[in-house]
This record gives C-alpha cells, structure tokens and sequence, in this order.
C-alpha cells in the first residue's frame, strides 16, 4: 500500500505529495496526519502540492478537513505551492478552500507559521499565547 | 460539337486563357497598382490550366465535386493572396465573373446554330463558375476572421499587464470591460506572474473598468480567492465613487476583500503588509 | 454539427482505474495542443465524473473523442454506467447537494468547467453524462 511520507521539521510536520493521488491515498493521508500532529503535538502543518497537477472536489475537501481537524489540535494547517491552473480551475468548480492557509512556497509556508507561533518551538510548550 | 463543352475548354485553352486576359485588361476594375500584369497573367494561367485539367463531361455539373479539389486549392491561395495585396471581395469576385464571361462568350461564338444546347451548356458554366466565386468570398472573410481573431487574441494579452512594482508587489491595471474570457486571462497572467516572480501581494486596479455588475464583481471576486489558493494578498483599488455606489446598490458582497481608493492608497496598504516605510529624506542634495 | 475525428474507450471497475484514464485524457488534450488551464479543467471534470460512477453506478465506461465543430477543436467524454440512475437530475445539478458524503459541488462544479454539458439518467437502468472542453474554450 503507498504511503506519502510526513517528515518532521522542529515543530512542524511537512508533507510533499509528489504522486497522483486518488482516494483512499488521499484518506489514509488525513489519517496518518492527524495521527502524527497528536503524536508529536506539533504546531503547524505544511503540505506541499506544487507537483500536483489537479485538485478535484474530493482532494480538495480531504485539505479542508486536514486543516479543520489539525486545528483542533492545536496545530496549523499551511497549503503550499498551488499551480495557478489548479486554483483557477478549483475556484470555477466551487471551492475556495476557507479556512485553509496559503502560502507561495514551503519557505513562505514556515515563515507564515513562525510568525503565527513566534520562536517557540518548544514542542511541549503548552503557554496558549498565540493570540492572533 | 458544342455538347462536348470539357472537350471544348481543353482545346480552345489559349484562346480561353487570351480573352479572359484581355477581358481583365480593359476592364474598369483592372488594379496595376496592387498588382504586375504578369503576375496577373500567370494567376489567370494557373486557374485556367488547373481548371481545364479537371473539368469533363461529368464533373462538369457536380461543382461540389473532389475533381475540383485542386481548383479549389488554387482559388483558396489567390484568395489569399489577393486579400493579403488590398483587392477588395468584390474585386475578387469579379476576377471569377469575367472567366465566367469569357467561357460563356466562347461558347456562344462556337455553338450558337444550336440554341437550346448554347443555353442547357452555359447554365451549367455558369453554375460551375459561380460556385468558384462563393469560395473566394468564403476564403475572403475567412482570412479576415483569422485576422479578427489574433487582434482578439493580441489585445486580451497587451490589454492585460502585470507590472511588478514593487520586490514582492505585483500590480494588474485593468482596462476595459470585464467578461469571462478576459477574467481567465487576467487570472492566469496574475497568478503565473505571481510565481515566476515569487511576489505575495496582487493590487488589481479597477479605474479604466467602464461598469461593475454583479457578474463583473464575481470575475473580480474568483480573481481574489484564485491569488489567496496560491498564498497571496489581492487588494482591489481604483474603485470610483459611482463603482462604490453601483456595488452597495447591488447587493455585492466585497467585505471579505481589501478594497481601496486609490492605487497610491493600495501601494501603502502593500507597504504596511510588507512591513516597508517610505520617508522622506532630508538632504540638500538632490536625490535621483 | 459536432465531427469525430478519433475515439478511444476505456472501462473504468475500480479506484485504480482513475490514474491511467486521468492519464489518458490529458495525453488526449495535449496532443490537440489544450492550454494547461483548459487540461487542469477537463481532467479535474473527469476526476470528478469518474468518481461519482464508480460511488453511484459501479463503475462503467469513459469514451473519449477528439471532436471538432466549425473551427473548434475539442475533447469529448462521454461516462456511462449501468447504476441506478439519478431521479431527480435538477436536484442532483444544484450546489450542494449530495446524497454520498461528499461536498455535492460535483455536478455542478463539473458543468462550470466544461463548455457543453449534458446529462442522462433512467432510474433503474444508468446514467450518460457527456462533457465538451474545446482548445480554446
């Protein structure tokens, strides 16, 4: 069965999806994600799409649902390197992605979450004062 | 001998190809400037030759049929070719009346004891004939059409720059009205600028936008949630008094988008986001 | 009038057979010379048709043409399955309806991406949705 690996960068996790996905990689990467944002109680969550090719209504909702479901852990959840056909073609389908964080690059993508969490990468630090 | 009239084309090809040259010579529409008499002759030659190679007895009153093929080719290259030199379509066209005549005039002189024959043949010369001309106007607007739209095409890409004014602030100036076709251009040339560039913020300035609509307002709308999927800013500006009117007027929903002003005003916004200051410098020397 | 100008059918049983079609239609789109926007749109159409006859219909098969009308060029899917149909197909069009667990932007959505749309639906007997992207569209 293939797995799409999930590296782990200080406090944060990062995941580059560099096959096609279909469905159930797609849903054992919600999965496994989740699974290891409780693990580790990291902060934050980069996923790097710059080589997919299509993000269809279903890929789409699985990045919503990573973001909704990191967030009630505490984490997270930043979208990086978007092709620009695939966002004008997930905008036309209906989706906007709300609730999801963006970002140009995987760079960009850390420097969005580090401003968000300022220095600490205390990974057991618990002090809530990401007041945003 | 006149109801061999495929026959009678081939034989009497000089003298077809002879009185239609000098058919065009002495006529009204002759147009030396756009074009040498040789080369007119050797235009003339061509079809003529093309066409007496094709034509017989059948074919002759099938004028859609693949024989003609390569008559069709030939008139399809002159068409082109004449369009391309300034003749009009009707000039053109006339170039194929008066073979038509010349055939017509041929058949007269050659045949003209048998009455009822002379006119059964010419119905078919000229149904052939005027078939001929219908393609050279077909190939005429077709050739401008192409020409319609590589300007569509060419002014939709220069009507649309991305201008990076700033390190990482990308300005669209948008002019004209906004359909859904323009917004796709718009939208892929932003968001590829955005990439090749590596820049975080997109202004899109409205001020050379004649009227915003509701449907102009969810271009403007996808153009913003496009930018944001690629993880940058999109600030709306250039937004006039009669736009902001029209839009709350409307019912259009822009709370979710920075809307300002001014492109100036957008530029400082930009600034702010990018955490720049501009300031004056006080010195006696003058800056460059 | 819509020509044909070459036609290719693949059968579509199980979520693995997804990648090879995706595949398949976007060498079909390059190969009439489609922009990448106008390829990201049909494939992700595709994607979406293609999922919902294998959730509601069991599978079935994709037809795939290069079609041409006037000085159009274009891609034509056709997606039929032999599943339960679609009652109600004006329902099933709007945004945000679904009877699976899914978002129910995929009829829908699919229509904006695609320039011609149509769809068929018996109860009991299958469904045909059939797409147009053109080159230019």
């Amino acid at each position: 069965m293939d797995r799409i690996p999930i590296l782990r960068m200080g406090a944060f996790l990062l995941v580059t999806i560099q096959v096609d996905l279909y469905d159930r990689l797609a849903l054992s990467l919600e999965a496994d994600l989740v699974d290891m944002v409780h693990k580790t109680g990291a902060r934050g969550v980069l996923i790097d799409i710059s080589s997919v090719s299509i993000v269809d209504s279903f890929m789409g909702r699985i990045l919503g649902n990573i973001a909704s479901m990191t967030r009630v852990l505490d984490a997270e959840t930043v979208v990086v390197g978007m092709q620009p056909a695939v966002a004008i073609t997930l905008i036309e389908l209906g989706l906007s992605l709300k609730g999801v964080h963006t970002a140009l690059n995987v760079e960009r993508g850390m420097t969005l979450l580090n401003d968000k969490f300022g220095q600490d990468d205390e990974l057991a630090g618990d002090d809530a004062d990401d007041a945003e | 001998m006149i109801h061999k009239i495929a026959q009678l084309l081939k034989t009497n090809k000089a003298r077809l190809l002879d009185g239609w040259f000098q058919k065009q010579l002495a006529s009204e529409t002759l147009r030396d400037d756009l074009m040498t008499n040789d080369e007119l002759r050797a235009q003339s030659e061509e079809l003529v030759n093309a066409l007496t190679k094709t034509i017989h007895e059948e074919n002759i009153s099938q004028p859609d049929s693949s024989d003609f093929d390569e008559v069709f080719e030939i008139l399809a290259d002159i068409t082109a070719q004449r369009a391309r030199q300034g003749f009009s379509p009707r000039e053109t066209g006339l170039f194929i009346f008066s073979l038509k005549e010349t055939i017509l005039d041929l058949l007269a002189d050659l045949g003209a004891d048998d009455e009822v024959m002379l006119f059964q043949e010419s119905r078919k010369v000229s149904h052939l004939l005027d078939n001929f001309a219908i393609i050279t106007f077909e190939t005429f607007i077709k050739s401008r059409e192409e020409v319609i739209l590589r300007q569509t095409e060419e002014i939709s890409d220069i009507s649309t720059p991305v201008i990076q004014v700033w390190d990482g602030i990308l300005a669209l100036p948008i002019i004209g009205t906004l359909d859904s076709a323009r917004t796709q251009v718009v939208m892929e040339n932003l968001l590829q600028k955005i990439v090749d560039t590596g820049s975080s913020i997109a202004i899109l300035d409205i001020s050379g936008v004649p009227a915003v609509d509701s449907l102009v307002a969810q271009h403007l709308i996808k153009t913003v949630s496009a930018t944001r999927l690629m993880g940058a800013d999109c600030i709306i500006s250039g937004i006039r008094p009669e736009i902001a009117q029209t839009i709350v007027h409307l019912g259009i929903d822009l709370t979710n988008i920075v809307t300002k002003a001014s492109l100036a005003s957008a530029l400082r916004y930009a600034f702010g986001l990018q955490r720049l200051t501009v300031k004056r410098v006080e010195t006696d020397k003058k800056a460059f | 009038m819509l020509t044909t100008l070459s036609k290719d059918t693949m059968a579509i049983m199980r979520e693995q057979d997804v990648v090879p079609l995706r595949n398949r239609v976007k060498e079909v789109a390059v190969k009439i010379g489609m922009g990448l926007v106008n390829q990201t749109k049909l494939i992700t159409a595709a994607s979406e048709l293609v999922r919902n006859m294998l959730r509601y219909g069991n599978g079935g098969d994709v037809l795939i043409e290069v079609v041409s009308k006037g000085r159009e060029v274009g891609v034509r899917l056709t997606f039929s399955d032999r599943g339960p149909g679609i009652p109600d197909i004006n329902l099933a069009m709007q945004d945000g309806y679904s009877t699976g667990r899914s978002l129910g932007l995929g009829l829908p959505g699919t229509k904006r991406l695609m320039n011609e749309f149509s769809i068929q639906s018996t109860v009991g007997q299958g469904t045909v949705v059939s797409i147009v992207k053109w080159k230019n569209g």
